[in-house]
């Protein structure tokens, strides 16, 4: 029992990477396990180790916790990630819900069908740039901090950031009319534990592949 | 200015009725604007009063908040309907989500089309019955309390209530296999704040039909 957090779910982004963001930016090692088939799944849901029957799954400190959004909290809170107030968690949550939003529709790109993929592309590429890069890059304007909220790192600035990069892997020029949030996505990069997990060899997960949809279907369905 | 919270939405449930709930069940008083046309709201758009371009808007101690869970999150620790500790919030947290992913489906269905009305029906079904319901009726039955964390009156509780009348509306007979349930259905809708709601009369919205799925199209141009 090593004490790290083990987290549970397939070789993928998905609905965990987010966490692996978090626990990375937090300077948190975790262990992983990786669901490969169905029956990796079924033996889970078997021994009453999944709350609701799913995935994602995050033993830590003595839980086994369910449900991203649950998961997320709960590290955001524990290390300090959060704000220092009820205010700076109403921002906090509501630019998070946003960025949320916007991974959403980031990820199922690649479940979309052939006669679909381009005005889903065209969705992302409006809801980014006229929905919600405009209100970061105000906000970053109007205050002029390095971070999102109460002048200090938080997971919105964490979230943002890995939002900024997948937008970028579907459209690299995609930041072009927003300075602020090119200068954002630098400074936070930088950051020594973000800089680390950015690299080669971490355990940042790659963009889902088409061809490993059929053995994800395989997985789930 | 009158201090209450204010709700922007359209007259009916969808994303705003757990907001609703949760303000009633902490004993909240709240003023709601409606919106009924398109015009109305592109002009809260043009204003700028949007954050993110969406309502549910609730205007609430200076804030302008937007994203249902923020401020679902921000009521819940504001009223101390959030747990003690980190903990008791993991479990809420949890509870919570798990809820919401049953009442996703439920939101949908009215927007859902006329052939797949059935599947859908039978999927909320199965999914309260199989995957949804018995982790709570095991969690009373374990701890033998009132409530479902920490021995105390919680969001997690709320939204239980919520959803358990609105599957009752759509699957009568829901409850038929959880007697621990059905005493936690009595208890919660004895509580007074939550008795008060539901009256008739309160700002409780009623299940949505046609006019409701109209109007919605119609605003929002889904």
């Amino acid at each position: 029992m090593s004490g790290k957090p083990k987290l549970h779910y397939f070789n993928g982004r998905g609905r965990m990477e987010s966490i692996r963001w978090l626990l990375a930016a937090a300077g948190v090692e975790f262990e992983e396990c990786f669901l490969e088939t169905k029956d990796d799944l079924t033996k889970l849901q078997k021994d009453g180790s999944l709350l609701f029957q799913q995935v994602p799954m995050v033993e830590i400190d003595g839980m086994k916790m369910v449900q991203s959004r649950a998961i997320s909290n709960y590290i955001a809170t524990k290390y300090n990630l959060y704000g220092k107030d009820l205010k700076e968690r109403a921002l906090i949550d509501m630019y998070v819900e946003a960025v949320i939003d916007l991974n959403e529709l980031l990820m199922t790109h690649t479940f979309q069908p052939a006669d679909k993929k381009e005005q889903h592309f065209a969705t992302i590429v409006d809801k980014a740039t006229n929905r919600y890069f405009p209100v970061f890059e105000k906000v970053l304007k109007d205050h002029g901090q390095d971070f999102l909220v109460g002048n200090r790192l938080s997971r919105a600035d964490v979230q943002l950031l890995e939002t900024l990069l997948m937008a970028e892997e579907c459209k690299p020029d995609i930041l072009v009319k927003f300075p602020l949030l090119q200068s954002f996505k630098a400074r936070i990069s930088n950051i020594p534990t973000i800089k680390k997990f950015l690299q080669p060899g971490s355990q940042r997960k790659p963009p889902l592949q088409e061809k490993d949809v059929p053995k994800l279907m395989k997985i789930f369905h | 200015m009158s201090g209450k919270p204010r709700l922007t939405y359209c007259n009916g449930r969808g994303r705003m009725e757990p907001i609703r709930w949760l303000l009633a069940a902490a004993g909240v008083e709240f003023e709601e604007i409606f919106l009924e046309t398109r015009e109305q709201y592109e002009k809260l758009i043009k204003d700028g009063v949007l954050m993110f371009q969406q309502v549910p808007l609730v205007e609430i101690d200076g804030m302008k908040m937007v994203q249902t869970r923020a401020i679902l999150s921000y009521i819940a620790g504001k009223y101390n309907l959030y747990g003690k500790d980190l903990k008791e919030r993991a479990l809420i947290d949890m509870y919570v989500e798990g809820i919401t992913d049953l009442m996703q489906m439920i939101l949908m269905f009215p927007f859902s089309p006329p052939e797949a009305k059935e599947k859908n029906l039978d999927s909320i079904k199965e999914r309260a019955t199989n995957r949804y319901f018995p982790v709570f009726e095991k969690v009373l039955k374990q701890h033998g309390q009132d409530f479902l964390v920490g021995n105390k009156f919680s969001w997690a509780d709320v939204q239980l209530i919520e959803a358990i009348l609105a599957v009752e509306e759509k699957i009568p007979a829901v409850l038929s296999g959880f007697p621990q349930l059905q005493a936690f259905k009595i208890r919660m809708s004895n509580m007074p704040t939550i008795k008060k709601f539901l009256q008739p009369g309160s700002p409780r919205k009623p299940p949505p039909d046609e006019c409701y799925r109209e109007t919605v199209l119609k605003i929002f141009r889904k």
